[in-house]
């Protein structure tokens, strides 16, 4: 076991209210981890401080031995749909060339090899057809596969996602969540979701987060083939079937 | 017609107003899109304190309103950079001090003030080649900026978390930014004065946002658009002996509108 995010006895508060209490984790770059929890729960605050956008109040957290801060370079986050600006005027290739910036870039332009890479990363979330077109014609679920793109461009070894599917439908979800699992063959996924259903049916390690933090082992069986076949079969996408098929019989390591 | 052109008032007037378009085209863009229009506002009245400052002092009024308006701009950035909640409460008191106190200035300086009119409402057809030179400085710096910087700050624009992770230095940009804001205004202000620029940062890159792809493609539409309005303003107050600040904003205005129209129109 590498423990490639630690953290350990982690407070943060804001503006004297405590948000996170006494949060202990460890993660590792081989892991699906999908950080569940209710609203105001803490959830999005535990994920920048993972990735060093804020700092703990008293705590430690270590991303590959270092704080997130010295460590940027390693990392890559995909924001919250709602927090981005729509109308902003700039193509989808722009937008994953972000991906390429750097403390040491130079100042002009962006090389043959940036090009390149941002061109496979498009490919990878299949976009690439889509590089050209403007950034405020594309659909929830598209301009979020952009943004995993912009993430997957800087070659980052985990992936940091805050809400992903907020504003996609569960079908596109479903789809989101197979390409999140792809991906894990060779980067880290931390992903916040409160769609606990499918969140729960990809995840290898789930953290519920409610001011403190409580660490589950995914539930087994995990039920993929009924979520692919859910996608691929031409009728509608049943939230009711899927609810059932994650319903398992997990017990709160405190009760049992 | 061409005769205008011969007077040197005229000539100042119309290349003034062409580097003042580039300037707020590219500045207009970076306020429009990172929804800055206010702090713009703020430190176009906010310089006024300078103005009167400089008046009282017995130095030239634009050294004064420079030197006010980075300050604010300074102090500004340092709040809204750390996200204050009340951020436009905050700017909506340092634009009224900034007024309320170049007034107060200016009226305990002994003797008439007939210049600050100028200051409120421009005076494009006196400048003088002093003004020209600021003018030049200024678009010199705005241009070295956004070349160095583009792709860093259409990050920081478009996203300031994901720029501030891919190591872009944010909070410098930020304040050199606002810092640029504050010197655009206060050349702006020769041209259509400090309580008009904001229409002249705003509504070409409004215009240009709807028509463009790219951030560098609406810095190049606006600073057209810009041109156009100020030429035509220029053109227009002389022939009918019109204020040209007014002049100026009011075809630009005009335009805004037939824009919001058509669009309505062919919408629906």
């Amino acid at each position: 076991m590498k423990n490639d995010i630690i953290i350990e006895n982690l407070n943060f508060n804001y503006d004297g209210t405590p948000v996170l209490k006494d949060v202990n984790l460890t993660y590792d770059v081989g892991d699906f981890l999908s950080i569940i929890g209710p609203n105001g729960g803490g959830k999005s605050t535990l994920l920048k401080l993972m990735i060093g956008l804020l700092s703990p109040s008293s705590g430690s957290i270590l991303v590959f031995g270092k704080k997130p801060q010295e460590i940027s370079q390693r990392i890559s986050y995909v924001p919250q749909d709602t927090h981005v600006n729509k109308n902003f005027p700039i193509s989808v290739r722009d937008v994953v060339l972000m991906g390429r910036l750097s403390k040491s870039k130079k100042l002009f332009g962006h090389s043959a090899k940036d090009q390149k890479i941002v061109e496979q990363m498009l490919e990878k979330v299949d976009m690439l057809p889509f590089a050209n077109n403007s950034i405020s014609a594309l659909s929830g679920g598209q301009r979020q596969r952009v943004f995993i793109a912009r993430a997957l461009a800087s070659e980052a070894e985990i992936l940091f996602l805050d809400e992903p599917t907020a504003s996609i439908d569960t079908s596109g979800q479903i789809a989101m969540f197979k390409l999140l699992k792809s991906l894990n063959k060779t980067v880290g996924i931390v992903i916040v979701s409160h769609d606990i259903n499918v969140a729960l049916n990809y995840a290898t390690k789930i953290a519920h987060v409610d001011k403190t933090l409580y660490m589950h082992d995914a539930p087994i069986p995990q039920n993929t083939t009924l979520f692919d076949a859910q996608r691929t079969s031409k009728q509608h996408v049943c939230p009711v079937e899927i609810i059932c098929a994650t319903r398992c019989n997990h017990i709160h390591k405190e009760l049992s | 017609m061409i005769d205008i052109l011969q007077f040197e008032f005229m000539q100042n007037a119309i290349l003034s107003s062409l580097l003042v378009s580039i300037i707020c085209g590219i500045i207009g863009t970076l306020i429009v899109i990172n929804r800055m229009v206010f702090i713009a506002g703020g430190l176009a009245h906010g310089s006024y304190g300078g103005v009167g400052l400089a008046l009282y002092l017995g130095i030239a009024p634009m050294l004064g309103a420079t030197l006010f308006a980075l300050t604010l701009s300074f102090v500004i950035a340092l709040l809204a950079y750390k996200n204050s909640s009340r951020i436009d409460a905050i700017i909506g008191a340092l634009w009224a001090f900034g007024m309320a106190f170049g007034i107060i200035l200016s009226d305990l300086t002994p003797g008439y003030n007939v210049d600050l009119m100028s200051y409120l409402f421009g005076a494009i057809l006196s400048v003088s080649s002093e003004d020209l030179m600021h003018i030049g400085i200024v678009l010199t710096l705005v241009c070295l900026f956004v070349c160095f910087y583009y792709q860093q700050l259409v990050a920081m624009s478009f996203d300031m978390e994901f720029a501030k992770l891919r190591g872009v230095p944010t909070r410098a940009l930020y304040f050199i930014l606002v810092a640029l804001i504050a010197l655009c205004v206060v050349v702006t202000i020769r041209a259509v004065g400090l309580i008009l620029v904001i229409a002249l940062l705003s509504i070409p890159p409004y215009i240009a946002e709807k028509f463009t792809h790219s951030i560098a493609g609406m810095m190049a539409f606006s600073t057209l658009l810009s041109a156009l309005f100020s030429l035509s303003g220029i053109f227009l107050s002389y022939m009918y002996d019109l204020s040209s600040g007014a002049t100026i904003i009011a075809v630009a205005t005009t335009v805004f509108f037939m824009q919001l129209l058509s669009e309505k129109v062919f919408k629906y």
